[in-house]
């Protein structure tokens, strides 16, 4: 059987700009793939693509088995898409929205109004089905979004950023509302800036890093691949740098830390790699307290997805979030979305 | 935010929910009846926007009645005769304000599509199966077309009341084929704008710097024979002039053909029959000269 979705060597290039420079992902069939990158990495591009508003530069990409660049009509009936931002005509109500989007997707009359029904009531809905769209919050909207997309139960449904925006609450009901989609047999790929959100949901992940698939697996697999627990250290609650340096370089010698990093965003925190043992907290303490340095608080964890980031690029998504953010163009990106 | 996302039901039937294939196997053979089905739906949108937000149609209605009332009274005492064989201006500018009419509301033709384009919503269009992107055109067309005809109606029924008198039937008929051929032209030129500028405000200064040149470049105000040679020149090339002259010899003649002459340029006569020829080409160049624009971004 084919994959769900296969993309192979993808490129999009807008004016000087290589959006997605090499993108290969393939989603299998009844999974939750996520797409985890900083803004501008190419998640929204990609995904433009895939969804036949954009023409791709080169490569190949398939749904299920069918070309969207040589089949777009078919491959558009199996894609159901929710985009990050997108009116719903606030003259319309929720319901004739859907009974616009039915006849779009060529529903058969008979199946159009309990097909509405059915994905109203999945979402709750029935309440706000008869309002205008101009009258509901953003937890609604994103509902009826969700709603459009599944109403022609398509083989994949493909989300850019769901979340955003969306208060803690309704989040976790996406989520859990996803993870329902996933056992009832639709595939699900998502991108998000999220690192939670990819690890909560995804049972495989691919890290973007601009237009680049810098690693592809499980968030486990990932996370094993790079291996060592993460030690987060504080010698007070604001360290002084020298004695930062100081404990960094104490630190260092112990056998079992691989790395230190000083943590200035932190307060100046020491962020270690270190080979997973026993005693690693209770050695790490002594030798500061042998060493006369006081200690304020110190936690163990294993890698997380951004590790994972920070290992492959250098920076954390944060930081990579945050400079993405100051070289934005919003104008440039409104045209790349507009058609 | 009170968008709280309430945890769905759990008598929902999942295996229901996502059934691939249910739809999408559906043998898709008829073309044509897909593309009547999107047009349809993408059609009646437009007549729900507008009943539920009427001022447009509202401000469409009064407008052209106020510029028969208000500019005919302007013109009222001017000398007899001087509009050529008319004695009432009223009668004269009926059919300058039943065509400029319908090319103003035309050339906003484009504005919705550009919001959409500018809002996203054209994108939830563009990513469902859409038998021909076309529809979407072809739905901005019939809405406008529609409204067009409607003014047209009740300008026609203003005018009637004023003085100005009424058409036979096939003087209608010629009217609904005339405000037909130019609305159609002008809708393609503006949803062509609409998909090439980069933004509403664009669109709107095309539209806004357009309009009056147009209006006084045209017969519809006065005739011909006031206009400085120059003037005359460009008149007789404006598609609305010959929109404006048929209708405006069908008020002034109860003897009308397709050979009377409607008007003289500078290069002769031009018949009641030339006048529709070259309004139904104006439609068809229009229509044609959108095509790469639309393919481009609609395919």
């Amino acid at each position: 059987m084919a994959p769900a979705v296969s993309i192979q060597n993808l490129k999009k290039r807008y004016g000087a700009t290589e959006a997605v420079k090499d993108v290969t992902i393939e989603v299998q069939s009844g999974e939750i793939f996520g797409l985890l990158g900083p803004n501008g990495a190419g998640k929204t591009t990609t995904l433009r693509i895939l969804c036949t508003l954009t023409a791709p530069d080169a490569g190949k990409v398939e749904v299920s088995g069918i070309s969207v660049v040589e089949n777009p009509k078919a491959a558009r009936q199996r894609l159901g898409y929710v985009a990050q931002e997108a009116a719903p005509d606030k003259m319309l109500t929720g319901r004739e929205l859907l009974e616009l989007l039915a006849a779009l997707y060529h529903l058969p009359a008979a199946v159009t109004k309990q097909r509405i029904d059915t994905v109203l009531t999945l979402l709750g809905l029935q309440e706000y089905a008869d309002k205008k769209t101009g009258t509901y919050s953003g937890g609604i909207r994103k509902r009826l979004d969700l709603a459009a997309g599944l109403l022609h139960a398509p083989d994949v449904l493909v989300l850019d950023e769901p979340t955003v925006g969306l208060d803690i609450e309704s989040r976790f009901i996406v989520w859990e509302f996803l993870r329902k989609l996933r056992e009832a047999g639709t595939t699900v790929l998502i991108t998000s800036h999220y690192l939670e959100e990819i690890d909560a949901l995804a049972d495989r992940v691919a890290i973007i890093d601009r237009g680049v698939v810098i690693a592809q697996g499980t968030p486990s697999e990932l996370k094993d691949k790079i291996g060592g627990d993460r030690i987060t250290l504080r010698i007070r609650e604001f360290s002084p740098q020298e004695e930062a340096e100081k404990a960094k370089n104490l630190l260092k010698s112990l056998p079992f830390v691989q790395n230190v990093i000083i943590n200035s965003a932190q307060g100046n925190s020491l962020n270690l790699v270190v080979t997973p043992q026993n005693d690693t907290l209770i050695t790490i303490q002594q030798a500061l307290n042998n060493a006369g340095l006081p200690m304020f608080g110190i936690a163990q964890s294993r890698p997380s997805l951004d590790d994972v980031y920070l290992a492959a690029t250098g920076s954390t998504l944060m930081d990579a979030e945050l400079a993405a953010a100051a070289n934005r163009d919003p104008k440039a990106e409104k045209k790349q979305n507009m058609r | 935010m009170s968008g709280t996302i309430l945890p769905p039901k759990s008598d929902i039937n999942w295996q229901q929910v996502a059934s691939p294939q249910l739809y999408a196997s559906k043998s898709s053979n008829n073309t044509f009846g897909e593309i009547a089905q999107e047009t349809l739906a993408l059609t009646k949108r437009l007549f729900i926007q507008l009943q539920r937000r009427p001022s447009t149609l509202f401000a469409g209605i009064i407008q052209p009645v106020m510029w028969l009332v208000l500019f005919g009274a302007l013109f009222q005492n001017a000398p007899k005769g001087i509009f050529g064989s008319t004695t009432n201006y009223g009668q004269f500018l009926a059919a300058g304000i039943i065509v400029f009419s319908a090319f103003a509301g035309a050339l906003n033709a484009g504005l919705p599509v550009m919001f959409d384009r500018e809002f996203g919503f054209l994108n939830r269009l563009l990513v469902a199966p859409l038998a021909s992107r076309f529809s979407i055109v072809f739905a901005s067309a019939i809405f406008i077309i529609s409204q067009s005809l409607l003014q047209t109606a009740v300008i026609i029924g203003a005018a009637s009341f004023l003085g100005a008198g009424l058409p036979n039937a096939a003087g209608l008929s010629a009217i609904v084929l005339i405000v037909f051929a130019l609305a159609l032209g002008v809708t393609a030129l503006s949803l062509g704008l609409a998909f090439t500028l980069p933004g509403h405000i664009e669109l709107i200064a095309v539209i806004f710097v357009s309009t009056l040149p147009m209006l006084f470049a045209s017969t519809a105000l006065a005739p011909l024979s006031f206009m400085p040679t120059w003037l005359q020149t460009i008149a007789t090339l404006n598609p609305l002039s010959y929109a404006i002259e048929p209708i405006r010899y069908l008020y002034t003649h109860s003897n009308w053909g397709l050979n009377s002459v409607v008007m003289q340029s500078f290069w002769g006569d031009v018949t009641f029959g030339g006048a529709l020829l070259v309004l139904v080409g104006f439609a068809v160049v229009a229509l044609l000269s959108i095509q790469p624009r639309l393919r481009r971004t609609l395919s």
